[in-house]
């Protein structure tokens, strides 16, 4: 398709428009990290001392640097427990017909559906009782919970695009279903669990409201749920250049990860509504 | 290797749908025997429960001697080549033809050995440590074999494996399967739409539609005495020329001229309770340009007038096409048939007649000739259930079935027309001569 020079124009303006009004609040964030504590409230984009103390001061500290460790390990632990689980429902529900297989489908949008501050109290008041309260466990739970829907959306449109024969003739060579499962079909579907592992592992990084529910201490209490314990130097003072600084310590690793595997993302994006 | 029995399989899905019915085989210890029908016909659904891939509604599944109906695939010790052959893409060659022997925890240095064996015989050493996606089309297909002879199997079980070649391949890999078929030993069921393969290959080609099994016979039985339209209009290529004719005075009427009845003909015919109208049936190589005749063999056809519309030359022979007010003959066998070749839109192509001349025929093309029909190897069919009455099939149908058996097994004994051909029409069987 030719396109007409005040096409590109138009789209050029429109994609930098886009682009701009993406970054703005970005680079802010950036900026302010940047700025002492002195100069944040100044009425300037870009900082005009530049200091590195927000991030020493962040990187120093256990309230910042133990949950960071609490976000890796529980977002790697659910991210695990979800991909294996998924991997597992979303090959039943794409090979197999069984009774309830849209019982399955349903329930599990269903979750997915269901706003997560409905669950918040009920969640905390359940997990209080069970001692689940301020733990790994009690963040994992709900993550795994809420990652399956996910994955078993993505997983299923990845298993049918794996021709039946290739089965039959793992079974023909002698695998048991399980055999057939973990040494023919799951290698093949691996791109597919991949992209569901970091689709579910940015979730958890990013997951706020349970966090924060779910958490009293820093002995479980992620990053993004961290951030919200910060103060500043004394009562008065708002810790706007620490938080600053954390948000993008976060965002590193998040913005690695997707430019890294960005082909892969979109491809799980659409693998369900595209063939190929 | 072992041989495999079926008794009475039957087949039906869940929805009701019955996709066979009645299926008796029994097929020798390292026989070769080919499942061949139009698409629909319950070949592969046969094929499929012999390698416990789909349950068996009814029926008793023998493989070497044992009934293996509840036994899942990988305790039946089967292998199978898949029509599209089915490698493990993220294996390389070598794992995909150890995979099974990897699985039975066999030894590494055994593993290595048969399958560096395989791989000679197939002439695919040099590509062992390659991955499927970079071998060509017949290297894919030599692997798919390679992982079923590595195993070494009590059967090979294939289902359309050729078909994935182009044309040229799978008349090479033809001839290979049937080599490797006899250097093996091995008991093979090969399932094809294709006759000419099943005519090529097999010791014994069970001819299935809708589900029946319709004859199981040597693929020069099949060819020479078919037991109904089906099969008569299934095998050969090109495929029998039918007509409507009808039996009157001792003659039998038909578009190309009276045929007299006499000498075996009469035999036939006399003893089958025939009606008044009939099919004919009448092969193309039947036929011939009645000016090569030798005057010997004259007296054993007789001659018509045709108007030659299309000369086919082949260089060993000439195909000659003529059109002729044939008769309405539709029965639902042809019918099928039709619609299999393609040829159910062509509704003019029904009143062609083809006919396979001697190449050192002069006719040419819009030529009115005279040609000549060896009225000996007419077949003649009853219109109501498709029975060839010729032939002595129908009435020594037993017979001719045992002759058809391999030396040491036994033939199916329902391959009997007289079951197949009353099974279609009132959906009810009688019990088969045994």
């Amino acid at each position: 398709m030719a396109t007409t020079t005040p096409q590109k124009v138009g789209w050029s303006v429109a994609n930098v428009v886009t682009i701009v009004l993406v970054l703005i609040p970005l680079v802010w964030i950036i900026s302010l990290s940047f700025k002492t504590t002195g100069s944040i409230t100044d009425p300037t984009y870009f900082p005009v001392h530049w200091t590195w103390s927000n991030y020493s001061g962040i990187l120093t500290t256990s309230t910042f640097l133990r949950p960071l460790l609490n976000s890796v390990g529980i977002g790697a632990i659910a991210t695990f427990i979800a991909v294996v689980l998924a991997s597992m429902a979303a090959y039943a529900v794409a090979r197999l017909n069984f009774p309830g297989k849209s019982v399955l489908i349903g329930v599990s949008l269903l979750i997915a559906m269901f706003p997560a501050i409905a669950l918040a109290t009920p969640l905390f008041n359940i997990e209080r009782v069970l001692g689940l309260f301020n733990t790994w466990p009690g963040l994992i739970i709900p993550y795994v919970a809420t990652g399956l829907p996910l994955g078993i959306y993505t997983l299923s449109a990845f298993f049918r695009e794996i021709p039946w024969e290739l089965e039959k003739a793992a079974k023909v060579d002698g695998a048991t279903p399980f055999q057939a499962f973990v040494r023919v079909i799951a290698p093949l579907a691996a791109p597919g669990m991949v992209t569901t592992a970091i689709l579910v592992f940015l979730f958890c990084w990013n997951e706020f409201l349970l966090a924060i529910t779910l958490t009293a201490t820093t002995a479980s209490r992620t990053a993004p749920a961290a951030l919200s314990f910060f103060t500043g130097s004394s009562q008065f003072a708002v810790p706007t250049g620490s938080i600053s600084a954390a948000a993008v310590v976060i965002t590193i690793p998040i913005i690695i990860f997707v430019l890294f595997f960005q082909r892969r993302i979109v491809a799980g994006l659409t693998s369900g509504a595209v063939k190929g | 290797m072992a041989p495999i029995t079926l008794e009475h399989i039957e087949k039906r899905y869940p929805d009701g749908a019955l996709a066979v019915e009645d299926f008796n085989l029994e097929i020798a210890d390292g026989e070769f025997v080919i499942l061949v029908g139009p698409s629909g016909s319950g070949k592969s659904t046969v094929l499929n429960m012999i390698a416990g891939l789909e349950d068996i509604t009814a029926g008793e599944l023998l493989i070497g001697g044992q009934v293996v109906n509840q036994k899942s695939p990988k305790d039946r010790d089967i292998a199978m080549v898949f029509q599209s052959y089915a490698l493990y893409p993220h294996m390389t060659v070598r794992e995909n033809m150890g995979f099974a022997l990897k699985l039975a925890k066999t030894p590494k240095d055994v593993i290595n050995q048969k399958v560096e064996e395989a791989a000679r015989i197939l002439d695919l050493t040099q590509h062992l440590d390659r991955k499927p996606a970079n071998l060509s089309g017949g290297q894919r297909q030599r692997v798919a074999m390679g992982r079923a002879i590595v195993r070494d199997p009590a059967a090979f079980l294939m289902d359309e494996p050729l078909s994935n070649l182009d044309a040229k391949l799978r008349v090479q890999t033809r001839t290979e399967v049937s080599r490797l078929q006899r250097r093996l030993g091995t008991t093979m069921v090969y399932v094809t739409h294709d006759q000419v393969e099943a005519l090529t290959l097999g010791d014994r080609v069970a001819v299935m539609r809708s589900g029946l099994l319709q004859q199981v016979a040597s693929p020069q039985e099949l060819y020479d005495r078919p037991v109904n339209l089906f099969v008569a209009g299934f095998i050969g290529s090109p495929s029998m020329n039918f007509m409507s004719g009808t039996l009157e005075e001792g003659k039998l009427r038909t578009a190309l001229g009276d045929i007299p009845v006499a000498g075996q003909l009469q035999q036939d015919l006399a003893g089958a309770n025939v009606s008044r109208d009939v099919i004919v049936g009448i092969r193309p190589e039947d036929f011939e340009d009645e000016a090569l005749v030798p005057a010997e063999n004259r007296h054993n056809g007789m001659t018509f007038p045709a108007t030659i519309d299309v000369v086919e030359s082949l260089g060993s022979e000439k195909f000659v096409y003529f059109s002729k007010e044939l008769g309405a003959v539709e029965t639902a066998e042809l019918a099928e048939l039709a619609r299999d070749s393609g040829r159910a839109e062509g509704g003019a192509a029904a009143e062609t007649v083809v006919a396979r001349l001697d190449p050192a025929t002069q006719i040419t093309e819009g030529q009115d000739t005279e040609l000549w029909v060896d009225v000996r190897a007419v077949h003649v069919f009853d219109p109501a259930t498709g029975r060839n009455l010729t032939r002595g099939v129908s009435g020594a149908s037993a017979a001719s079935a045992a002759s058809a058996a391999p030396p040491p097994g036994g033939a199916a004994p329902a391959d009997a027309p007289d079951d197949s051909a009353a099974g279609q029409d009132t959906g009810s069987t009688t019990t088969p001569p045994r």
